[in-house]
């Protein structure tokens, strides 16, 4: 990868505006996610999340504004060429989206029948996705046999396989118990520290930006991954928090800027009053 | 005012959304498998109740009619009279309406969850049209069965008006089946296999349109799916009039 590679954004949104009808949701949003770094994105509920993780992908269009990945302005981008954009991408949805027609393994190995490869070759990736959430025992289910938490993680399986570069996740612990919740956080903290994966993660949990902020992912001398908490030793700067309000982002930083911050509508947002 | 609008934008969606589907399938993928399941859960899937629908309407045309026809002392008509009736009208008429409320219904019902489940974005996410991989294959599905399904309730009819003539009013089988065989001309036979496209490429679209503009969660899907039928069901008995007008220019009107 050359110098200049480096720097130019995975994702980045330049005053991006959109309404439905007369409601605005997005009200000139500008921000970058660099490659390998975490962006979370925090917001009340209709606040418009889903739509900015929506825009990236190219499912929707903005009003006005720019949206580049990998420093391609996708903004007037036809159906057919976003399709190679997204190659790009790994979207893990609000309720998983998993296809209730086809089996889990259908589900996961999706994208690589579209792209027509040898059966061998896709089983082995399937199995080596679905063993990194966990999942290999219900290869052969259908998603009306699996419980929430298994749903998402075989929805995470789908969106990782062809390893993206980008990984966006929309509230991908909503509705879990704290264990699994946490899981789904360790694999995000993994595809960021041992894969280089930059990422969008929507969430309005601060259990999920507390892990996400703190802690980090190494592999020890046994070959195992390990996850540390930050200290005297690192301090991490690839994960920052972006807060929406009303269609703006009223603050974007690290996790240490927020907690010092005095803003009263942040406060209450963190501590719940 | 305000329904004139939304008429004319749903029209012009319909109409885009059908235009697209053909125009891609100009290039790969195309997803022929995903069309020949269509046919078969369409066609065979459709074939008992295609056969009541027209064993029954044979039927009750020559209950109807038979006495009437007596009374002209043409009774021996009744099988060319049954024959024109079916494969003119009832029979493309009747089976459009049977599978817009079997298929279409279905159609619009399994998009509409799709895209409230987030499954049409997910495909898109990755990477596959769902113009392609859906709304091709069920509207191409539906041209190709939807004349075949017609004609075999012509079939049915004939052999239910056949059987009703003879238990009941004791008409000489041999002599209905000599006039079914007038009934069944090259006009008939056009007739009856071009009202059927049409109607597939109305089930088709409007279904599938239907079901793709979905919004409003599980009880958006319902209601899509009660409009769907009803709007396919009106736009195939407007249809078939000025359908039938214009083959009538076309092949010009006669016996
Ligand atoms: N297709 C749509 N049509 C109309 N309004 C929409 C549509 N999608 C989203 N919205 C509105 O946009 C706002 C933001 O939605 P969303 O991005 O899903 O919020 P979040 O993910 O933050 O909960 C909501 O008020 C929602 O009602
Ligand atoms: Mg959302």
């Amino acid at each position: 990868m050359s110098e200049n590679n480096k720097i130019v954004p995975a994702i980045e949104l330049k005053d991006v505006y959109l309404s439905y009808d007369d409601k605005k949701v997005l009200d000139g949003i500008s921000f970058t996610v660099r490659k390998g770094e975490t962006k979370i994105i925090l917001g009340r509920s209709g606040g418009g999340k889903s739509t900015i993780i929506r825009l990236i992908l190219g499912l929707i269009k903005p009003d006005a504004g720019r949206i580049f990945i990998d420093g391609e302005d996708i903004t007037d981008y036809s159906e057919p060429e976003l399709m190679r954009v997204r190659q790009k991408i790994g979207m893990v949805f609000q309720e998983g989206a998993l296809f209730d027609s086809l089996s889990v393994y259908d589900n996961v190995a999706y994208k690589l029948h579209e792209q027509g490869l040898p059966e061998e070759i896709v089983e082995q990736e399937v199995r080596k996705m679905l063993r990194f959430v966990e999942l290999e025992d219900a290869i052969d289910k259908m998603p009306n046999e699996l419980s929430g938490g298994m749903r998402r993680r075989v929805g995470i399986a789908r969106a990782l396989i062809g390893h993206p570069q980008i990984i966006l996740f929309d509230e991908p612990t909503a509705g879990l118990d704290p264990p699994t919740a946490r899981t789904i956080c360790e694999l995000a903290i993994k595809l960021r520290d041992l894969e280089n994966v930059s990422s969008v993660f929507v969430t309005h949990e601060m259990k999920n930006v507390e892990y996400l902020t703190s802690e980090y992912a190494v592999i020890n001398e046994k070959g195992e991954v390990v996850f540390e908490k930050e200290g005297e030793k690192l301090c991490l700067i690839n994960t920052e928090v972006l807060i929406l309000r009303e269609g703006k982002i009223i603050f974007s930083g690290t996790d240490e800027e927020l907690k010092k911050t005095q803003d009263p509508y942040i406060k209450r947002f963190l501590h719940g009053r | 005012m305000n329904l004139l609008k939304l008429f004319l934008y749903e029209l012009q969606e319909i109409t885009l959304l059908t235009a697209r589907a053909f125009y891609r399938l100009r290039k790969k993928p195309r997803y022929w498998r995903e069309a020949i399941k269509q046919m078969d859960t369409i066609g065979v899937g459709s074939l008992s109740i295609i056969f009541l629908t027209g064993f029954f309407t044979g039927a009750v045309l020559v209950l109807q009619s038979f006495q009437i026809l007596a009374y002209y002392g043409a009774q021996s008509q009744v099988g060319r009279m049954v024959t024109f009736s079916l494969l003119r009208e009832l029979g493309p008429v009747l089976t459009g309406l049977m599978v817009a409320g079997r298929i279409g219904s279905a159609i619009t019902a399994e998009l509409g969850s799709m895209v409230v489940s987030q499954q049409i974005d997910a495909m898109r996410a990755l990477g596959t049209d769902p113009i392609k991989k859906l709304v091709a294959p069920r509207i191409i599905a539906l041209l190709i069965t939807l004349p075949l399904l017609t004609t075999a309730a012509n079939i049915f009819g004939i052999i239910g008006g056949g059987i009703t003539s003879k238990y009941i009013f004791n008409l000489d089988t041999s002599l209905f089946i000599s006039s079914v065989r007038d009934g069944v001309t090259t006009k008939n036979l056009i007739v009856s296999l071009v009202k059927p496209l049409f109607f597939g490429l109305l089930i088709g679209s409007i279904s599938c349109y239907k079901g793709l503009s979905t919004t409003g969660g599980t009880v958006g899907v319902g209601n899509s799916t009660t409009k769907s039928v009803v709007l396919t069901s009106v736009a195939i008995i407007i249809t078939d009039f000025f359908l039938t007008r214009a083959l009538q220019n076309i092949l010009g009107i006669d016996f």
